[in-house]
């Protein structure tokens, strides 16, 4: 009869993605290339706001984009119509990106004459909260149809994201979204979060998003 | 839905220490999980039953212990659990500041495992 032993392990879970997603910053780094993950559920507005921010940072930064809605070319090929390098992260049916696969993906481009490079993580509030992609920023977007009660369900998307843009801020008048609670509840999980109204449709706050952008890229990359 | 890939990493782990140990099965697993995460302990079991078949940790049971979310005060330091279904109106049962950084809620720890 073999005896029954209690062995330590002390290790944490996910540390290889971890491992991974800073060794990927410390290339980006080198290359003087900073990427944004944007994350939000299907339908917010990440597609919409990607094309108006890349207007507003034509000719200021040199620009990428790394798609990852699931089974669809449509995201991506609107983006390179804008004229800006795009290429489609097949993420086989998965519900989130990992370091690795953003990894894999930035080998299309020429990181060297790239300063900015913005992910579009699977649509989903879950799942890309828990992996680390390397981005040197977190942003997600939460539209006003979603309802201010989304920090309660999703605690740990708020709780990553450096920047929280408040989109479809065209339906404020139209909804009982509370913006004050809103940015309570985000702060309680996350104080340090910047919170940013905009609207992919009227533009409003899209050039005061871009220009806070602009300055953390400038940061990174000086 | 990423219980999948949260199970492997932990199968990964479990079975580098298994060949350091040279352990010849697998009978318990000790996790340490941050209620803020979105795992649900049946969904996870599932997975590494799955995922484990035909290795030294097939038939392993998943112990976990929950860690709930705290919140520190940045004023006194006085340490309370977050109310997850309320999270404005929060301020510090001790000298009522709304300022807080997040603490703990967020683990994902393997502690140890039982094997022969
Ligand atoms: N009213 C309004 N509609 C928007 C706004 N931003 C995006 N939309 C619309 O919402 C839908 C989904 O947008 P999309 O950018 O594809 O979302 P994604 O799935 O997050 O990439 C589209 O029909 C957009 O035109 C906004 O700020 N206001
Ligand atoms: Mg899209
Ligand atoms: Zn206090």
């Amino acid at each position: 009869m073999a005896e029954i032993r209690l062995i330590e392990i002390k290790e944490e879970i996910l540390t290889d993605n971890r491992k991974e997603a800073d060794n990927l910053r410390a290339k980006l780094k080198k290359t003087g290339t900073f990427l944004l993950n944007l994350m939000s559920s299907p339908g917010a507005g990440k597609t919409t706001l990607i094309l108006k921010t890349i207007e507003q940072l034509r000719g200021r930064l040199r620009m990428g984009v790394l798609e990852a809605d699931i089974d669809s070319m449509v995201d991506a090929e609107k983006i390179a119509a804008s004229g800006i390098p795009a290429v489609q992260i097949r993420t086989g049916g998965f519900c989130h990106l990992d370091a690795s696969m953003v990894m894999k993906g930035l080998d299309a481009f020429d990181l060297k004459c790239l300063d900015l490079v913005i992910i579009e993580n699977v649509g989903n509030l879950v799942c890309p909260a828990e992996f680390d992609t390397g981005a040197v920023r977190n942003a997600m977007i939460l539209s006003v149809p979603e309802g201010d009660d989304k920090p309660l369900k999703y605690p740990l998307m708020f709780s990553v994201s450096h920047v929280v843009l408040v989109n479809k801020i065209d339906f404020l008048s139209l909804s009982d979204f509370d913006m004050d609670v809103f940015r309570e509840r985000v702060h309680t999980l996350n104080p340090a979060a910047a919170i940013m109204e905009t609207s992919g449709r009227t533009g409003q706050g899209v050039a005061a998003w871009a220009d806070w952008l602009e300055c953390e890229v400038k940061a990174f990359i000086a | 839905m990423h219980e999948l890939p949260v199970m492997q990493s932990i199968l990964n782990v479990i079975l580098k220490h298994a060949v350091l140990h040279r352990v010849k099965k697998v009978h318990a697993i000790g996790l340490s999980v941050g209620t803020l995460s979105d795992l649900e302990e049946e969904w996870m079991q599932k997975y590494f039953d799955h995922l484990s078949t035909g290795t030294v940790a097939e038939g392993a049971q998943l112990r976990i212990q929950w860690i709930p979310a705290m919140l520190s005060c940045d004023e006194c330091g006085n340490r309370f659990e977050l109310d997850k279904t309320r999270l404005d109106g929060i301020t510090c049962p001790s000298c009522g500041q709304k300022k807080f950084s997040l603490i703990s809620g967020r683990e994902y720890h393997i502690r140890d495992m039982e094997a022969e």
